[in-house]
This record gives structure tokens, C-alpha cells and sequence, in this order.
């Protein structure tokens, strides 16, 4: 599938794929007008799921089994109780275990980790992380309450899970959802009074990477930085970018060299448009050392494209970048982000991408 | 009998118009999730309580609670807002 890959938008979901001269061809929409916050395509059965969010009737589920046409399935949703919650939106979907077929984990908002033993015929919510004591100081960030955004899958050892949450740091778990404890110090939320800043539980983690290969690291993009982890959240460092801004939504790293990973800035937290009006992808190939611009093919000066938290995407071998942003407009990149071609200037706002 | 009709953002989930037993909107709103039971995660939310931005009108007075009563001549509106882009 390293030749196609999913877009998700504010009106619905496209498919890119590459044709046989080479170009890339866009297809779709399926779920014509309606709003895709997730998609995923699990790889160890051939399933498609993507999250919809109604803007009247709620957040709803869908999966395409090989073959077969979309069918709703079950939405995640918390239990009943008096004063309860209720999911809003659908955040965050990735894969169990290799060997863990039909093992699905969902992030939400407002911050519930819910898990499918069944290709998400039945979800059950993980009570242990929602009943975590330290979540009382989740926040909301970007929306009105707290999301989470980004769930890492250790491939070597599956029950090992790392949770992004916005605004709530990191949590790992070592046996599969049991116990829950949060990442170590090293992050810092500026934006807290003081003392708190270092805080582990108020961090605002924006998007949350681990390498394929080298699950021990992790790379962060993060409201007041780029933070980096290569001891699987144990600690972490804050990253000298330099070169631009390290405010920024998206982070990806490639699949087999944890050194790699690349970012698409913006001013800052008060300004959330591409440094200069031009847009451009800052990457690093040695862990944070050096960052440089990667600018060839893509808009500016007079470019206002914001790149949402899940809309900068990297394919199983590392040989293509894709990159959709809130004006619409999709790029790709076949040599590691060195050059951009544009393939649409007239999508809708993007969500997400997904190869 | 009263008679449900939805808001065509529903077609694809219930029939425009049904006519169903009840004697108040919540019953026979049962009733109608009898027959169309993906409805009720459209209308309503986990806890079971209706969706923020959907609005139920019985003729022409806006619903308070799902007890309040229908007639044999009901008509009972299920509307979104206006809203979004």
C-alpha cells in the first residue's frame, strides 16, 4: 500500500494513488460531504475503518472489509451514568499486535482509550487509563476537551502502549491497558504557571511518533517545542530547531532510522500560519542535531496553509511523504521531502492522511 | 396515530415520515428505534440524552422532555440546526 494512501477531509474521503506513468490520480469522495477525522487501513487483514464526525448526529464508525461495501459498525461510547460523558469525536484508530488480529485501539474526544477485540464489532472503554487519579488535570486544548491524538503500538511487544493526549502528556502501559503511568520529565508547557510547567500530566503533546524499528524512540511535537525520547518516555529533551519554528501539529519519523524525523512549522502558538506566509517541511537526520528547510515545490510567500496533527504521513518504507492542509491543497514527496509536487488544490480541509 | 418526520440529513437512516404508536414523544420514539435502531446513535448521544444540535418540535411547540405527551394528530418534527458549512 505504499502506493496509495487515504485523505481525510471536511467532506469526505479520498483516495490518492499512484497510476501506472507515475502520476498520482485522486479518487472519491466516499462519504461524499461528510466530515473524516480518521482512517485507517489494518494492514493484517485488509479492513478499512474510517471515523466520521456529523456535525448534528455525533461521531459514527465505518469498516470496508476486502471485498465487501462500507457498513457502519459500533461507535465507542462510554457507559451510562449519572453526570456521564459522551464521545464527541473520533481521534485516533491504530492496529494491535501482528499477531493480535482484530485488536483495535481508539482514541477520543473527550479523552477515552477504547479498545476492539473483534475488528470493532464491540468497543470496550479502557477503565483503568479514564480512571487514572492524575487525569483530573487533562485539559482541553484545541477543542473543548481533552483528546487522545496518537496511540504507539510497540511492534516488538504489542501489550507496550504509548497515549498522546491533548492536554495530558504521555501515558505508557507495559501490560496491554492494565496499568497506566506517565511519561518522565523533560517536557515543559511554557504556557503554565512556574513550578507546573514541568508537570508530566499538563504536557500538550500535539502529535506523538514512534520509530518502527526502534520503538524506544519517540518524537514529539508539542505545543511549546519538539521533544525527543530515545528511552520510550522515560525522559525526554527538548530539541534545538534553529533554522524555523518548532511550534508546529504534525511530526513523522521514518520507519527505520529513529534519527530521521521531519515537522511542518508554523509561527507559533498565536499565529498559526506557515513562518514568512511560505510554507515549508523542516527535517533532521540525525536526532534533532541539525534541522534544514525543505522548500522545493511547496507555496510562498503568500501561502496560509496549516498543517493539521495527523495530515503529514510517511509510507512503510520511507520513500514517500504526503502532506494535506487546511486550505485544501495535498503534496507529495518522492525523495524523502527534497521536492513536492502538488496534486490537488482543491480538496477540502484535510484531517488526515494515511498510507 | 402520531407520526414521526425526520429532517432529510436522516434519509439514509429512516423513512421521512412514519406513523407510530405513542403516547408521549419518548415512546414513541421506542418505537421508531424498534424498527431503525441505527436512529438512536444519530439522535441520541452515549448517555442517551439528544444531541446537542438536534431539535425535536411536537407541531409547532419545541419539545421539552420525552414525556411530553402526543395525540393521534401529532405531528412530531426531528430537525437539526442550522448550522456548520
Amino acid at each position: 500500500m505504499d502506493d496509495q494512501f487515504y485523505i481525510g477531509t471536511r467532506k469526505g474521503l479520498f483516495r490518492a494513488r499512484r497510476a501506472n506513468d507515475g502520476k498520482w490520480l485522486i479518487e472519491g469522495p466516499e462519504f461524499r460531504s461528510s466530515p473524516v477525522t480518521m482512517v485507517l487501513r489494518d494492514s493484517r487483514d485488509g479492513a478499512e475503518y474510517a471515523a466520521l464526525n456529523l456535525g448534528h448526529f455525533g461521531p459514527h464508525l465505518w469498516r470496508k472489509m476486502p471485498g465487501a461495501a462500507w457498513e457502519e459498525i459500533e461507535t465507542p461510547a462510554f457507559p451510562r451514568e449519572a453526570g456521564g460523558t459522551a464521545v464527541s469525536m473520533i481521534w485516533a484508530l491504530e492496529p494491535g499486535g501482528p499477531d493480535q488480529e482484530g485488536r483495535l485501539w481508539l482514541g477520543t474526544l473527550p479523552g477515552g482509550l477504547f479498545r476492539s477485540d473483534d475488528r470493532g464489532a464491540h468497543w470496550m472503554l479502557v477503565q483503568t487509563l479514564w480512571d487514572h487519579p492524575e487525569r483530573a488535570k487533562w485539559a482541553g486544548g484545541g477543542y473543548d476537551d481533552p483528546g487522545i491524538h496518537s496511540i504507539c503500538v510497540r511492534p516488538d511487544d504489542p501489550e507496550a502502549i504509548a497515549v498522546g493526549v491533548s492536554v495530558g502528556g504521555v501515558w505508557h502501559t507495559r501490560d496491554g491497558g492494565a496499568s497506566w503511568a506517565l511519561s518522565g520529565p523533560g517536557m515543559v508547557a511554557s504556557y503554565m504557571p512556574g513550578p507546573m510547567q514541568n508537570d508530566p500530566a499538563v504536557q500538550d503533546p500535539h502529535r506523538l511518533v514512534q520509530c518502527p524499528a526502534n520503538p524506544d524512540v519517540l518524537w514529539v511535537q508539542h505545543h511549546c517545542g519538539i521533544f525527543r525520547s530515545t528511552d520510550w518516555g522515560e525522559s525526554w529533551h527538548r530539541i534545538q530547531v534553529g533554522v524555523t519554528s518548532d511550534f508546529g501539529f504534525a511530526v513523522v519519523v521514518h520507519p527505520r532510522d529513529p534519527e530521521q524525523a521531519w515537522f511542518a512549522p508554523a509561527v507559533s502558538d498565536e499565529i498559526r500560519i506557515p513562518v514568512d506566509d511560505a510554507l515549508v517541511v523542516s527535517h533532521t537526520g540525525n536526532g534533532g542535531g541539525q534541522f534544514r528547510l525543505l522548500e522545493t515545490g511547496l507555496p510562498g510567500p503568500g501561502a496560509y496553509d496549516l498543517v493539521y496533527r495527523h495530515a503529514l504521513e510517511i509510507n512503510s518504507s520511507g520513500t514517500c511523504l504526503a502532506m494535506g492542509s487546511t486550505t485544501g491543497n495535498l503534496w507529495v514527496s518522492d525523495d524523502a521531502g527534497e521536492s513536492w509536487t502538488c496534486i490537488s488544490q482543491h480538496l477540502p480541509p484535510i484531517y488526515c492522511i494515511r498510507f | 396515530m402520531p407520526r414521526f418526520i425526520f429532517t432529510r440529513h436522516l434519509s439514509d437512516i429512516v423513512p421521512r415520515s412514519i406513523p407510530v404508536e405513542g403516547e408521549t414523544v419518548g415512546k414513541a420514539l421506542e418505537a421508531v428505534l424498534i424498527r431503525y435502531p441505527r436512529l438512536q446513535s444519530y439522535l441520541l448521544d452515549d448517555q442517551g440524552q439528544l444531541r446537542t444540535h438536534v431539535r425535536i418540535f411536537v407541531d409547532e411547540t419545541l419539545m421539552d422532555t420525552f414525556d411530553d405527551p402526543v395525540t393521534a394528530s401529532s405531528e412530531v418534527y426531528v430537525l437539526q440546526a442550522l448550522s456548520g458549512g
